[in-house]
């Protein structure tokens, strides 16, 4: 394929993913931002005016970062994985791809662009929620948009090795219930790691989504608990390795080709 | 090379991981240009063998060219002489049959403002122009299969590989999916099609291939195939063909 040829298959991939992510809204954007209209009441309105301030900012502020990346994370990662799992196992539309002379780099590409949309998508409608709650400030927008876009992709990417690997709908959603959500919860959504005993906070610098959410707040507070660069480091590196993973597994067709 | 054949396929082997060894040497050719029937039992190795040319099931050992293309060593460009109409129904059914071919031509790079018009023309052909814009799952069963066929032909390909296409198709539907095969026969594509239909075999195809349990029994013109019979009859008022198809795949 000439690379002209390879943007259109990308560029339908894309298209098709987005047409789907707003047939589906109910399922797609909706619930996000039902939660996030949960957590904003609960932890901004209702306890957020009790705990009063974290890290010299007010409560609701100091969570508006992290429920938005909550959201980001969980909605990318889950776009690819469940598309990617319904395409191989139940309507088998996946061979539409298969059988095609796409590379396996597009494939890739063609998935994650589609995660990437509806991770950004989701990142910009809890912050609209948001402002129901609070005025956020943005301290440096383009390190909000950088770790928007790159959180969008690497956790797509993931959701992408998931769904390659996925052979039931246990398969799908342990990894999302199990493993995410709970890096999720313990990346410092809610609490600055300063507030945890020293042993607490060296356990929580295993956990790489802490890098990612206080990246992410770095853009909207100017501090963060973790310094940028070693935040910026742990998300390409993370990026690198699921995307050499994935083209491996296409590559092999481990999951796809019998 | 005009004499190249459309599929040549030498001593193919596939074993899959669970032990079960589909494909045991198969060697077979189909030339360019014609209506070429592979006919076995269920379990024979048919879609196995399907799959192998098309990339979707990886071979044990052996070669397989498409038009003088090895598959293996150039997928890419044997993929895009190939179109693939599958067993299974497996397009999107929350889609619509315009979005599902033209779709399928953008994974092969073609844009859509070549792809519609060229779209149109053939869901014309297979008359689903009319049904454009109705969601997938709400087509008969005989609109899916046609939506298939359109979908494998949308790129132009030079080999047309068609799996059970008439399954579960009513008499006469069939009959207008046997008219539009050898309409594209006659344009030049060659066809590759497996059936359980003998009476479609011996209506359409030149050569014929029986598989069974892997291996092919019987490969040659359809009079050399039908030469094979051995005078005895099922007792049912059937083809010779099948008679044949019979006698070579009965269990022993």
């Amino acid at each position: 394929m000439t690379p002209y040829q390879q943007y259109i298959s990308f560029y339908t991939m894309l298209r098709k993913g987005v047409i789907r992510i707003f047939r589906i809204w109910s399922q797609t954007l909706l619930p996000s931002l039902v939660t996030s209209v949960l957590y904003f009441t609960v932890f901004g309105s209702i306890l957020g005016s009790r705990i009063g301030s974290l890290n010299g900012v007010p409560y609701i502020l100091f969570v508006v970062p992290g429920l938005i990346m909550l959201s980001v994370i969980t909605n990318s990662f889950m776009e690819v994985a469940s598309t990617f799992f319904f395409s191989k196992f139940f309507s088998r539309n996946i061979d539409e791809i298969l059988v095609s002379p796409t590379p396996p780099w597009v494939i890739i590409a063609g998935f994650i662009a589609s995660g990437v949309v509806r991770g950004m998508l989701i990142g910009a409608l809890v912050l609209l929620v948001s402002l129901f709650f609070a005025l956020p400030s943005v301290a440096h927008p383009l390190v909000v948009l950088l770790f928007l876009f790159l959180s969008s992709a690497v956790f797509a990417l993931g959701g992408l090795v998931n769904g390659i690997f996925a052979k039931d709908f246990d398969g799908i959603s342990i990894v999302p219930t199990f493993v995410l959500t709970p890096l999720v919860y313990l990346g410092g959504v809610f609490y600055s790691i300063h507030s945890l005993p020293p042993l607490w906070q060296t356990i929580s610098l295993a956990n790489p989504i802490l890098y990612i959410i206080n990246g992410f707040r770095y853009g909207f507070l100017g501090t963060s608990d973790v310094s940028l660069a070693v935040c910026t480091l742990v998300l390409f590196g993370m990026g690198a390795i699921l995307t050499g993973i994935n083209i491996y597994l296409l590559r092999q067709g481990l999951g796809l080709r019998q | 090379m005009t004499d190249t054949p459309a599929i040549a396929i030498s001593d193919l082997r596939k074993r899959y991981a669970a032990g079960t060894e589909a494909l045991r040497g198969v060697s077979l050719t189909v030339p360019r240009g014609e209506l070429f029937a592979l006919l076995g039992p269920n379990g024979a190795g048919k879609t196995t063998l399907i799959g192998v040319v098309t990339g979707l099931v990886t071979k044990t050992s052996g070669a397989v060219s498409v038009f003088g293309v090895d598959n293996a060593q150039e997928p890419e460009k044997t993929r895009t002489m190939i179109g693939l109409c599958g067993q299974e129904i497996n397009f999107d059914p929350w889609m619509k049959p315009l979005d599902i071919v033209v779709n399928q031509a953008g994974y092969y790079g073609i844009p859509r403002s070549v792809a519609i018009p060229r779209a149109e023309r053939i869901l014309t052909d297979l008359g689903l122009w009319e049904k454009r814009d109705q969601i997938g799952f709400r087509l008969s069963g005989g609109m899916k299969r046609r939506l298939m066929i359109a979908r494998a032909l949308i790129h132009e390909p030079q080999l047309l590989i068609l799996d059970e296409p008439t399954a579960g198709v009513d008499v006469e539907l069939r009959r207008s999916m046997w008219d539009y095969l050898t309409k594209l026969t006659a344009q030049g594509i060659t066809i590759l099609l497996t059936t359980h239909y003998l009476e479609e075999a011996e209506q359409l195809a030149k050569h014929v291939a029986i598989i069974n349990k892997g291996e092919i029994v019987a490969n040659g013109t359809l009079e050399e195939i039908l030469a094979l019979h051995d005078g005895t009859s099922s007792g049912y008022s059937s083809g010779k063909l099948e008679d044949v198809f019979i006698q070579l795949t009965k269990e022993v």
